[in-house]
């Protein structure tokens, strides 16, 4: 019986789905629908299940299809404005000769294996990844978090490879810059 | 065959996107070997996948 899942675990495993929607939509009605439509769903089938951590893979599981869905449902939304924006950060980063601007070239970072890093680097994580550009978030966690391949992203949100390229490569670099400001100082 | 250090950076970027082509792997290599900070870009944008990953698992458990 201990491995059975109580009301109390099944409120914050509701939490901790609902803090991953909201990073992925960015809107709390649409985040409750889908964790609630996930929860539901999955409980129906609970007594399947004998243990937690079963049970919590696949309600995340359940979670991001209906991400997706909600993704899809509302594909025109996405802004593709900020591709039109000329690239600051690009700017910074490299000189006219598009080497590296001296003082810009990427020191290795000193990282602990990743299932080894604190409570606290993780909020740096989500700090991060909440000042990204709209757009560039979400298809960013499209790709790393629900992990489509590029296809479906493009077909999803109608845009082009190339424009989808260019969207990563922004996200990464901003990410990358401010978990190197924010947490892995360079020497 | 010589690529600017931009160039390497959108190639690394697109690599986990799709296989680069023979062309772009070779110019790419070629450029890895002398750059010290484009090589370090690759394996930090490696880790923020990996990092992804993790967060996920992190959600997924107690």
């Amino acid at each position: 019986m201990s491995d059975q899942i109580d009301q109390a675990e099944i409120a914050e495993l509701r939490q901790q789905m609902l803090k991953f929607a909201m990073l992925q939509l960015r809107d709390e009605q649409l985040a409750e629908d889908a964790v609630q439509e996930a929860l539901l769903g999955a409980l129906k089938n609970i007594e399947h299940f004998q243990q937690r951590a079963q049970v919590k893979t696949w309600v995340f599981g359940i979670l991001k299809h209906k991400i997706v869905d909600v993704l899809r449902a509302q594909k025109r939304q996405l802004n593709l404005s900020e591709l039109a924006e000329p690239n600051t950060m690009e700017q910074l980063m490299f000189d006219r000769r598009e080497h590296w601007q001296s003082g810009e070239a990427p020191q290795a970072w000193h990282c602990p294996a990743a299932s080894a890093l604190s409570a606290d680097f993780w909020q740096v994580f989500e700090t991060c990844l909440t000042h990204l550009p709209e757009a560039q978030a979400r298809l960013f966690m499209m790709r790393e978090f629900v992990e489509l391949e590029a296809d479906e992203i493009c077909q999803l949100h109608n845009i082009s490879h190339s424009n989808l390229y260019v969207m990563l490569y922004r996200a990464r670099i901003r990410l990358r810059e401010c978990l190197t400001n924010k947490w892995f100082q360079e020497v | 065959m010589i690529i600017t250090c931009k160039r390497a950076t959108e190639l690394l970027s697109q690599q986990l996107e799709r296989p680069l082509h023979f062309g772009e792997k070779v110019s790419l290599k070629c450029h890895l070997l002398v750059c010290r900070g484009c090589t370090n870009f690759g394996s930090q944008i490696s880790v923020l996948r990996e990092l992804s990953r993790e967060y996920q698992r992190q959600q997924g458990k107690d």
